[in-house]
């Protein structure tokens, strides 16, 4: 049997790489169903033509990360879900209003199309908020004060800003003509925006929580980690700059970058809050090894993991593959 | 006053419930795809191809709704019954975890290819991600029945200071109820798409469409039904035997067995009073229950006032289980009568034609029905004998899972009814866009 303390780091680990990889795949999904015109059926159309085959496994992976946390830290699994309660309600709903619209808007009659693409944008914005939402009462360690539902709100609206730069770089990359200009001119925007609530969330995170202060400004480790924000920081001004030229020439070489730095911050900012918390996975309550499974049952866990996860990446790589390159008509089976 | 468990409870059997409507479906479904695939490559006749590309977008749009329910069921056992996965996460959650692992990305991941990817892809390629998506909703199946049965029969398990331990995974994943729980909800699925096939087939006839492909499809899937009714009856009856080895109070109760009884009589109907603990109405035969659960004239059977503090509540345990008894003989019945008219005549009277239409959803019904039997039949216990329900329920106030139940209930009600008129239209659709190409090859690209 493997050590207690191993499978904590392990699981942890794991279940945060589950948490940042759905940010970033499901997050671009939800960013092009956050932009998703409601006028135009033609941009419409290769809007969702360009994530058709990627949104299901997209959101497995958040199946996997709650997965996790229900497996491997039981204890904490509880207090989160509970604490949510409300808010993983409405989550649920949005997740439902765009999974299925995305669906019947292609069979259902003509008169119910706007309506199912009506759902498809406002399930995509509800998700969005809800998820950062959450987000940002977890960082205030769950208190009820007005105080922290103000900022619970504007992290809502900071994640459906990230998710629609992300959203809109994917556009980028993946499509051609009229949408590509329209998605730079999103994407400059919502860089913006999200660089805003980057350097407001960096800001208040220490100031309201002492051993989050502790960490970024009390440790011989800080030195070497102050320089993730302003990294941070510089990419934002790079991806402006990158839009910028992309925007003033006809060339479409180099489409993937605006996706590629969008990641990188995806990646950073999450670096960021998980070594903020790290070993805590209910914020000032319980840590990773406080709230630990049995570790027989996560042994047997274990060995599956490994065979089981680089097979996962493998054909979700080959998945990509196979769709490589600007999206094409919408070929329905 | 709103009570959280009895709320809970509910809202949990809701989600549930809407939730199997869908991969009742598509597991079958899947198989179904994978035979019109194969059988089109084998025999390069465009009827083939057609009917697959008529039951994959209905296949997808069923597929879509299974994973939108199924994460709000990944959500459930944490917001409505914390106290679960604290009690037997140990057992639960490597269950749940090799079904996310195993099958969920599995079968997403391929689907996509599966459904986008045909031109994409050489068609060996797109024949084996339909058969890769097919085996993820059978795996997923193995694993979520493999959790439920051991909540029915649980073995392999330690239980130190009211936590469960897992000792013998072998034991826990083959409990003694599992393997008849899998094959019948894997023959529930076939019925159930077999019906739908056949049921949105005969309409299709109806409306006039004599082309080939519904006629085929038809044919299809009432042979499939006419193999696995019977089948599923067989099955069920050693499922039944199952239970009454390991449940006897739910056997009772499916029963209407008060008192412990030899030689019981078998009852065709009746209404169960927990008031007066008798049955009213009776219709019954004599001694056939003891007959099918003991295989003697007078064997015994334990009554459910041998149970008085632990029994489930009788009504919808023994009403559930004549409902779905009854519609597997009423299927048996119909898959053979249509059947054999069929083989005679190649073609169907429009009275059994309308009768299929009728049936569509009626594997939906049975299936409802048998989980309402297994599920409730469990009560008062999450965990058979070990674990009672009301220990795990969720402190969130009354009010919170009053409102969302509320929210899920409308949402359903609206995806339901969108999901049956969706599938009539695609019907409608089909029968005006094929009237052309009657029988023709297909033109140019063998896939266009
Ligand atoms: C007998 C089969 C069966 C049963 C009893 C259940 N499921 Fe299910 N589930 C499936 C068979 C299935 C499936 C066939 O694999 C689905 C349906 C369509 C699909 O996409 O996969 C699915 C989808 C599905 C998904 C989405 C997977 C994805 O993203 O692709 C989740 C998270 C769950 N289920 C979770 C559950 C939970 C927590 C259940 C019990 C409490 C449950 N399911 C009961
Ligand atoms: C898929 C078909 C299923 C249906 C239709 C179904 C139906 C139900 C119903 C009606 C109840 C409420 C019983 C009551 O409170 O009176 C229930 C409870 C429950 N079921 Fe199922 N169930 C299904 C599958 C499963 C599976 C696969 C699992 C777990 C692996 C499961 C776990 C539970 C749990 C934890 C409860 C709550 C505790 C309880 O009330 O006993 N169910 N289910
Ligand atoms: C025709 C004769 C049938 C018999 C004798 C039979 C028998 C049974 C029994 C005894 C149970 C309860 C198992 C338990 O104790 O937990 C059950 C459950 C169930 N039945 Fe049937 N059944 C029949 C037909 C059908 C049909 C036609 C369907 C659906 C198409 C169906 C679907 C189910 C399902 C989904 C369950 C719950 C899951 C399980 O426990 O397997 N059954 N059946």
């Amino acid at each position: 049997m493997l050590s207690a303390e191993f499978l904590a780091q392990f699981y942890g680990t794991l279940m945060a790489l589950a948490i940042l990889v759905y940010a970033i795949l499901d997050g671009y999904d939800l960013g092009v169903g956050i932009l998703l015109p409601t006028k135009n059926k033609q941009q419409a159309d290769t809007m969702i033509a360009s994530i058709g085959p990627f949104w299901d496994a997209n959101e497995t992976w958040l199946v996997l990360a709650v997965g996790l946390a229900l497996i491997a830290f039981p204890l904490a699994h509880s207090v989160i879900l509970q604490a949510l309660y409300l808010p993983v309600a409405i989550m649920l709903l949005g997740l439902i209003l765009r999974g299925v619209a995305f669906d019947f808007r292609a069979k259902a009659k003509t008169k119910y199309r706007d309506a199912w693409d009506v759902s498809f944008k406002v399930g995509s914005i509800i998700t969005a908020f809800s998820q950062g939402f959450m987000l940002g009462l977890y960082v205030m360690s769950f208190d009820t004060s007005a105080q922290s539902y103000t900022f619970a709100v504007l992290s809502g609206i900071g994640v459906v800003s990230a998710y629609g730069l992300i959203g809109s770089a994917w556009l980028v990359m993946k499509t051609n003509g009229d949408i590509y200009h329209q998605s730079l001119v999103w994407c400059r925007r919502f860089n913006a925006v999200s660089l805003i609530g980057v350097i407001a969330v960096s800001m208040v995170n220490p100031l309201i929580n002492d051993f989050v202060a502790q960490k970024w400004f009390g440790t011989e480790l800080s030195i070497l980690l102050l320089p993730i924000p302003f990294a941070c920081i510089a990419l934002f001004i790079f991806q402006d700059r990158v839009l910028a030229n992309l925007l003033s020439c006809q060339e479409k070489e180099g489409s993937w970058r605006p996706f590629a730095i969008s990641t990188l911050i995806f990646l950073l900012c999450f670096l960021g809050l998980v070594y903020s918390f790290f070993p805590y996975v209910v914020p000032n309550e319980l840590t990773i090894y406080e709230s630990l499974a049995d570790p027989s049952a996560l042994t047997f866990m274990f060995f599956g993991v490994v065979l089981v996860v680089p097979a996962i990446i493998g054909y979700t790589v080959f998945s990509y593959r196979v769709f490589w390159g600007k999206t094409q008509e919408l070929t329905y089976y | 006053m709103l009570d959280t468990l009895l709320l809970s409870r509910i809202q949990f059997a809701t989600n549930i419930s809407f939730h199997i409507l869908f991969p009742t479906i598509s597991i079958a479904l899947a198989w179904f795809l994978v035979f019109f695939k194969v059988r089109y490559i084998q025999t390069n006749q465009p009827v083939w191809l057609r009917a697959y590309r008529f039951w994959v977008k209905i296949f997808a749009l069923t597929f879509a709704l299974g994973v939108v329910s199924g994460i709000t069921m990944s959500f459930q056992f944490g917001t409505n019954w914390p106290g679960f996965m604290e009690r037997v996460g140990n057992i639960a959650g490597p269950l749940l975890g090799y079904e996310v692992l195993t099958a969920f990305f599995m079968e997403a991941t391929f689907l996509g290819i599966m459904l986008f990817g045909m031109k994409r892809v050489s068609p060996r390629v797109h024949t084996l991600s339909t058969v890769i998506v097919a085996i993820g909703t059978t795996i997923s199946a193995f694993w979520i029945l493999s959790l439920n049965s051991w909540m029915h029969t649980p073995t392999g398990h330690e239980i130190i200071d009211g936590v469960f331990y897992p000792k013998d995974w072998f034991e826990i994943i083959f409990n003694p109820s599992f393997g008849y729980r899998l094959s019948h909800m894997l023959l529930a699925s076939g019925i159930t798409a077999s019906f739908l096939v056949a049921g949105i087939s005969a309409y299709r006839l109806l409306k006039d469409d004599h082309k080939h492909a519904p006629k085929l499809t038809l044919k299809v899937a009432l042979t499939v039904a006419v193999v696995l009714t019977p089948l599923q009856a067989f099955v069920g009856d050693l499922h039944g035997l199952n239970t009454f080895e390991h449940q006897p109070q739910k056997v009772a109760a499916m029963e209407g067995v008060w008192e412990t009884e030899k030689g019981a009589p078998l009852l065709l109907f009746a209404v169960p009073n927990e008031q007066t603990r008798s049955n009213e109405f009776e219709v019954a035969i004599p001694n056939l229950a003891s007959l099918i659960l003991t295989h003697e004239m007078e064997g015994e059977i334990k009554g459910l006032n041998e149970f008085t503090d632990a029994h489930p509540p009788v009504k919808p345990v023994f009403f559930g289980f004549r409902i779905m008894v009854g519609l597997g003989l009423l299927m048996i019945l119909v898959a053979f009568s249509t059947r054999i008219v069929l083989y005679r005549n190649d073609e169907l009277p429009k009275w059994q034609l309308r009768l299929l239409v009728a049936m569509t959803f009626s594997g939906w019904i049975a299936t409802l029905a048998g989980w309402y039997v297994t599920e409730i039949g469990r009560q008062p216990f999450m965990v058979q004998g070990l674990l009672r329900i009301d220990e795990v329920v969720t402190q969130v106030p009354a009010e919170h899972v009053l409102y969302t139940l509320i929210g899920y209930l409308c949402v359903y009600a609206l995806l339901l009814a969108a999901y049956i008129k969706t599938l009539f239209y695609t019907a409608d659709k089909a029968v005006e866009v094929e009237e052309y190409e009657v029988n023709m090859p297909v033109s140019g690209d063998q896939y266009a």
